[in-house]
């Protein structure tokens, strides 16, 4: 089958005290084998529990409520803990935003590495930090073997990531979940993650999952995006179609709000901005999500909620007005002053 | 760089190095040389952009500027006054005059005080009218800000990360500045979230004819906002010229190679990227002669001796460079 994972109606909501707050809602989407999607999003988009929901890792009062994920032909929503667990690191991987922050101090890298292998692999101890040490090389750690034996503390962020993605890698996963891997970087260094990061994938043929606010990285490592807003997924597209004619109107209001260094030419005084800010989950207004914000809103958005439609046979956005979306003349609101902040509630 | 008497602030050799204790970091320097040596002025409503990676020393040189930070030597003046050997009392008035705006809108507000007593404290610490005159001018500034003066009987926690970013610029403007340092005031913020702050600021800058530093890793931001732009590596300055140069004809081999770096949001265009060696050198023992060498692609044996001086090298394009830019000191 040509797909590695398919995501159909997955559901995660949290349950809290003020109320149930639907993180994830009705999120689908298909990842093929060896090709990458970035999911797109700001705070509180759900982008980030999609992707823990995948490896069912969401932490309580999170639950994921329906759906189905299925990886490889199952769905991992059957599986027993037990499955899960031989499932994650092994086919599975997924590195997070601070390398710090995953990897444990008191060990060093090498025998992080060779612990997984370990696991995975029923190898001998030997064979697995040999292994560490040829993954170590392969991310591109210069004197990996001497290295091996550094703690993480010695090893600066660009490296430590490194050493994540050779972990990630170590038991050869056939999907990559990487959220905001490269945010904490400095960008030279996030350039050389990236490039990396793309070289595996082709030698390892590898599905990547990638995660990321940075409208940059995805135009130079995606192959197709997913966009969220308010835990729902608002536009589907190929990455050439979503930077060069976006349809739905959060999209182009990201990407017009982004300063660029191309869009130098025409001196823009001002950048374009979406009005207000994202909707507090527990109080969504009716209708289309992002309505309040929206410069081509009519009376229809607010009547009922829009589900993802066709754009055409590789597309898909969550607007009755998908069609209109980058023609000026449709839009219903004027630019407005960014001055004037959303009411804070 | 000569300088020009529209300076509002001139910084001469500006240097900080801070203590490191004996096996602090592990390679057994003693100091940490934050900011080694720079030289730049700042013109009256200008935005001067700093701009460098992690360890540079942008934030420091900003807070030094203010005296946030003690330098440790050199020069900095303010519309020609000389900060650094004010006596404290003249340079508390002169802090008026100069503001910041803190990174991270978390961590810069006091969970436990009021917006509006946030905002107000500047005016309270230098006495500055009644308190009826200061509930005004609160009021004024929250509006100006694009908030509700009703926001001020709220708590941070009420807020979200723009809006903590207003507040921070609302208590900045407080004592009407000239002078604004903004260290990394958007980074932490969501994108559509950065776009209106990087607006609120440039509108403020044109009603109120301020002036900025406005540090940050963010190269395109910095190229949108400012009129000029220093870019900096282990405490020195590499490279300064006007936005527009920096960005169409960087010389500097570490400015080709960071903006060869930004992922660009658009996937037509591909671009060649410049590889840079290795990691960055430890600020405690950077490099002999010029810091950048051991990561550069142009290095020459002669770079080891000598550090490279900011020459002049096209009217108001400074480079840091003996391949690119040899010849005559300034």
């Amino acid at each position: 089958m040509p797909n590695i994972l398919e995501v159909k109606n997955l559901n995660t909501h949290f349950f809290t005290r003020a109320g149930t707050i639907k993180a994830a809602d009705d999120v689908s989407f298909d990842i093929e084998r060896g090709s990458t999607l970035a999911l797109v999003g700001e705070s509180g988009s759900g982008k980030s529990v999609t992707s823990l929901s995948i490896m069912r890792l969401v932490p309580p009062p999170g639950k994921i409520t329906t759906g189905e994920i299925i990886f490889n032909g199952r769905d991992l929503l059957r599986l027993s803990e037990d499955e899960m667990r031989r499932l994650r690191g092994r086919e599975i991987a997924m590195i997070f935003q601070d390398p710090m922050t995953s990897l444990n101090p008191v060990y060093t890298v090498g025998d992080q590495i060779a612990e997984s292998i370990e696991l995975h692999e029923h190898v001998s101890r030997k064979q697995a930090w040999a292994s560490a040490v040829e993954m170590m090389t392969r991310v591109q750690i210069p004197y990996a073997r001497r290295r091996a034996g550094d703690y993480p503390h010695q090893l600066s962020g660009g490296m430590r990531q490194r050493v994540m993605i050779a972990m990630a890698l170590s038991c050869k996963p056939k999907l990559l979940i990487a959220d905001e891997p490269t945010t904490a970087l400095d960008v030279t260094i996030q350039a050389e993650i990236l490039d990396l990061l793309r070289s595996l994938r082709d030698d390892f043929e590898l599905a990547m999952l990638l995660i990321t606010h940075d409208l940059g990285v995805v135009a130079e490592t995606a192959d197709r995006v997913a966009v969220m807003y308010a835990g729902r997924i608002v536009e589907e597209a190929p990455v050439r179609q979503i930077f060069s004619n976006p349809r739905h109107p959060y999209t182009e209001g990201l990407l017009r709000s982004v300063p660029s260094l191309t869009k130098q030419g025409i001196k823009r005084r001002r950048l374009e901005t979406i009005e207000g800010s994202v909707p507090n989950l527990l109080h969504l207004p009716q209708g289309c999500k992002f309505a309040p914000r929206c410069a081509y809103v009519i009376d229809e958005c607010t009547a009922a909620d829009v589900p993802l439609l066709q754009v055409d046979h590789e597309r898909r956005a969550r607007c009755i007005r998908r069609d209109v979306v980058g023609d000026d003349s449709a839009r219903t609101r004027p630019e407005r002053s960014s001055r004037r902040a959303a009411n804070a509630d | 760089m000569s300088e020009i008497a529209s300076n509002l602030i001139e910084v001469k050799n500006l240097t900080k190095h801070f203590p490191a204790g004996p096996g602090f970091l592990g390679t057994g320097g003693d100091v940490v040389r934050a900011v080694d040596g720079i030289s730049f002025g700042i013109r009256r409503g200008e935005t001067f952009g700093l701009v460098g990676e992690s360890g540079c020393g942008k934030s420091t040189t900003g807070r030094s500027i203010l005296r946030l930070i003690e330098p440790t030597s050199g020069e900095v003046r303010f519309d020609g006054r000389d900060l650094l050997s004010l006596p404290s009392n003249e340079l508390r008035r002169l802090r008026r005059e100069m503001q910041i705006i803190f990174q991270d809108p978390y961590s810069s507000l006091n969970p436990r005080m009021k917006v509006g007593e946030t905002v107000e404290e500047p005016l309270v610490i230098h006495r500055v009218g009644s308190r009826a005159d200061r509930a005004d001018r609160v009021a004024n500034l929250l509006r100006l800000v694009g908030l509700e003066p009703e926001h001020a009987a709220r708590y941070p926690h009420e807020f979200s990360g723009g809006q903590r970013q207003r507040i921070g610029i609302a208590r900045a403007l407080a004592l009407n500045p000239k002078f604004i340092v903004c260290d990394e005031p958007v980074s932490a913020l969501d994108v559509s979230v950065q776009a209106q702050v990087v607006n609120l600021l440039q509108d403020l800058q044109e009603q109120l004819g301020l002036t900025y530093l406005f540090i940050s890793h963010g190269l395109s931001v910095v190229e949108h906002i400012s009129t000029r732009v220093g870019i900096m590596y282990l405490g020195k300055l590499v490279e300064v010229a006007s936005s527009e140069e920096i960005f169409r004809n960087a010389l500097h081999p570490y400015t080709k190679a960071l903006l060869s770096a930004i992922p660009i949001p658009d996937p037509k265009l591909r671009r060649e990227r410049l590889p840079l060696k290795g990691d960055i050198p430890t600020a405690t023992e950077p490099p002999s002669g010029c810091r950048f060498r051991t990561r550069c692609p142009i290095a020459e044996s002669r770079c080891a001796d000598e550090e490279p001086e900011l020459i002049e090298v096209t009217p108001d394009h400074f480079v840091a460079c003996m391949v690119v830019a040899p010849g005559q000191k300034k």
